[in-house]
């Protein structure tokens, strides 16, 4: 006999300890948040498109395996990326999903998924964009405070990447405050900025494309803060962390030659009633 | 923005800036279609100390426009602008008040009025009315010894007149150094000024210093100032607002217009919000836009807990649906500073204009790939802690800013349609001050009152009909 709690697990083939349920709690009430309360321009059926498009690519190529991590792509993408059109979304989650199992190295997904669909719809996708500057600022302070709160919650090996880039940037910003003469209140206004929060917790702390070794990933964690810095404030343009990410991505193969350590596995979901589940060795 | 600091002459130093972007791929556009009867703006003039720039922007290439509503004494006008660079005389330009009064116009956030037509005519034909628009109607010599200069860290880069503006370029090693020379030169500059001229220092601004040569300003024969125009390139695409809160009292009102090839453009470092549009209100609001307007607006301002920029018009500057008043013409265009009018086919033909709307004037030039965003800040020191950051997405779906007045029939209506119709107008108007009062803040009695109307009633029982046959 199992509880209705047990059978929700298993249509998303997700553990209870599973921290992607929390990510996706959390990316779904961003979604919502965003959808009704803010004005985030962004249609329903973008949504359902993109998370449709990355599900079903996961299904496909993942033999049903890890649906929770391609619901965080999609619903990462929904949250990041703005069109004036409905193709963007679909394809920038199929670029995302289908660059995961194709484009490896070592058997490890070179790029970030949602990394890769989010620059490309900046870089190249015409009628898209991304809007860094779209949340509200008490409501992203109530954010960081469950994102500590969720930190605390989830293993601290999920955390290092995310805690890794937040100190440098923090430093980095704090610095730059410090050498100009500015106000702090700069430094309060550029961590309450949503993109910051979306990008810590669920773009560079993704254990299946950082380094697998933590000191690796500190380092990984501190470069992606430095380029992003440089991006943002030397050369003024936008986006920085964004772009640093895919910038360093050649950097995680080669840490992971030079540190080795056991490869990230999600815990194991329950165990199916009447169907075999996929074969291990299947990419997520 | 440009703030006004003092002078111990009373000479007034307003503040503002520059800088520079990022050019985007092209996405087709999505005209809303709308018609109406245009008969009312909500331009700058509303507001008072209202700073008016122009930024136009494509790759590097910035040209800043900047007009001030400045109305005291001439000779007590100045302002200093941090720029990203040295600027030649060749640079900058004196630009006619009326291209940058007809922009406004153009992008102003509008108010249209429809009429009902008689609900016993065979013709009516809601939402059916011919498209018809009405147009709106639319070298200073107080520089002191150069060794003085080289002591406090000062030099005086270049040095020039145009128009009626003397204006200097400055440099400087420190703040502290520029603060003391701005007062041994006469300026009288707030407290605060030194700490908000730092960070510009440290990043390798200079400073535009401009105040009115009283000589020239009297040949013009005019008796306003003309804004102030000059070009550069950089890659940074923002406008310094702190130098602007040194001496503010309470928030400042600034518009952006800023005209780039491809797309919207927002801010990157702050939310920039689009403020309710296409909404109908009570049509007693007619004469009273002004201040249903200022109202609205202060209200969004609010809600958005005053840290947000406001998009209030963002649309091709080829043609306008409805118009507030005609698009500029290409020659206009290159008044403000689009320099890429003259470029070839890459700066021709927008994409297709719908058949029916107003169009800029072919005898001007024709269309041109340029479009503009008007951005409404309100700013003040404590919600605004860093300067406007701004990028060009490759947004680009027309918006405008529009109130919608919807006229009852008040003809005859002696047909069993007319009392359906009455009960309908009266679930419309009693909508319609909800709207308002939820827009302005203004309380429901009041705009009812003003409005003729009476008490709302109270909902019919929901068994009152259950039973009639």
């Amino acid at each position: 006999m199992t509880s209705p709690d047990d059978d929700a697990h298993r249509v998303l083939r997700l553990s209870r300890e599973d921290p992607r349920i929390l990510q996706l709690a959390f990316l779904g009430s961003l979604l919502l948040f965003g959808v009704l309360v803010r004005d985030f321009s962004l249609q329903p059926v973008q949504v359902a498109l993109c998370l449709g498009t990355a599900l079903g690519w996961q299904l496909a190529l993942g033999k049903g395996r890890n649906l929770a991590s391609a619901a965080i792509t999609g619903l990462g993408l929904s949250l990041l990326v703005r069109a004036d059109n409905l193709w963007v979304h679909p394809l920038c989650a199929t670029v995302a999903v289908v660059a995961k199992f194709t484009l490896r190295w070592q058997d490890k997904a070179i790029f970030n998924p949602a990394n890769l669909g989010v620059l490309l719809a900046m870089a190249l996708l015409p009628g898209a964009w991304t809007s860094p500057g779209q949340w509200g600022h008490a409501w992203i302070i109530a954010g960081w405070i469950l994102m500590l709160g969720l930190g605390v919650t989830l293993r601290a090996g999920r955390m290092d990447s995310a805690l890794g880039f937040l100190a440098c940037w923090l430093a980095l910003c704090a610095g730059r405050i410090g050498w100009l003469g500015q106000n702090w209140a700069v430094l309060g206004h550029q961590f309450t900025t949503g993109s910051l929060v979306l990008f810590s917790f669920f773009m560079i702390s993704d254990p299946r494309t950082t380094p697998d070794h933590r000191a690796a990933r500190y380092v990984h964690a501190a470069t992606v803060a430095l380029v992003a810095f440089t991006w943002q404030f030397g050369l003024y343009r936008p986006h920085g962390p964004i772009v640093a990410l895919a910038l360093c991505t050649p950097l995680v193969p080669l840490l992971d030659r030079l540190l080795r350590a056991a490869r990230h596995q999600w815990p194991t979901p329950p165990p199916p009633r009447g169907l075999l589940d996929a074969p291990a060795s299947v990419p997520s | 923005m440009p703030q006004q600091v003092f002078r111990p002459d009373r000479r007034r130093l307003g503040l503002l800036a520059i800088a520079a972007l990022v050019a985007t791929l092209a996405a087709t556009p999505r005209a809303l279609a709308f018609c109406g009867f245009y008969v009312a703006k909500a331009d700058a003039s509303l507001y008072n100390e209202t700073s008016r720039v122009v930024m136009v922007r494509d790759g590097n290439r910035t040209v800043i426009g900047m007009a001030s509503d400045y109305k005291g004494p001439l000779k007590e006008f100045a302002m200093v602008v941090p720029v990203p660079a040295i600027l030649t005389r060749e640079q900058v330009n004196v630009a006619d008040r009326a291209v940058f009064d007809h922009l406004d116009a153009f992008t102003a956030p509008r108010l249209v009025e429809y009429f009902d037509d008689d609900p016993c005519s065979d013709m009516r034909r809601r939402g059916m009315l011919d498209e018809r628009m009405m147009s709106a109607p639319a070298g200073a010599p107080m520089a002191k010894s150069a060794r003085a200069e080289r002591d406090l860290g000062v030099v005086i880069e270049a040095q020039y007149t145009v128009g009626e503006y003397d204006i200097l370029i400055l440099s400087a090693r420190e703040s502290t150094g520029l603060e003391t020379w701005l007062r041994q030169n006469g300026y009288r500059i707030p407290p605060k000024a030194r700490k908000a001229l730092a960070p510009y220092i440290r990043t390798g601004h200079k400073f535009f210093v401009a105040k009115v040569n009283l000589g020239e300003q009297a040949k013009t024969g005019l008796q306003h100032l003309r804004p102030l125009q000059f070009a550069f390139e950089s890659p940074k695409f923002m406008l310094p607002i702190r130098l602007g809160m040194a001496n503010a009292n309470g928030p400042q009102d600034l518009l952006v217009y800023a005209i780039t090839r491809k797309g919207r453009v927002e801010t990157t470092n702050y939310p920039t919000v689009k403020l309710p549009t296409g909404k109908t209100i009570p049509v007693h609001l007619k004469k009273d836009f002004k201040s249903f307007y200022k109202a609205m607006f202060e209200t969004a301002w609010k809600r958005e807990d005053r840290r947000a920029v406001f998009t209030e018009h963002f649309w091709d500057m080829g043609w306008c649906d409805p118009c507030a008043a005609d698009p500029l013409s290409a020659d206009q265009l290159r008044q403000l500073g689009v320099w890429w009018l003259d470029e070839g086919p890459d700066g021709g033909a927008p994409p297709g204009v719908p058949a029916g709307r107003r169009r800029m004037p072919q005898s001007a030039g024709g269309p041109v790939e340029a479009v503009v965003t008007r951005l409404h800040v309100r700013y003040a020191s404590d919600t605004f802690p860093e300067d406007l950051v701004f990028q060009e997405t490759r947004d680009r779906e027309n918006f405008q800013v529009r109130f919608v007045l919807q006229h009852p029939w008040t003809g005859p209506a002696a047909c069993p349609e007319g009392n359906a119709y009455k009960d309908s107008v009266k679930r419309r108007q009693d909508e319609e001050i909800r709207t308002a009062a939820n827009l302005t803040g203004w309380p429901v009695g009041k705009l009812r009152r003003q409005a003729g109307l009476g008490p709302e009633a109270p909902p019919e029982p929901w068994w009152k009909n259950l039973w009639k046959r």
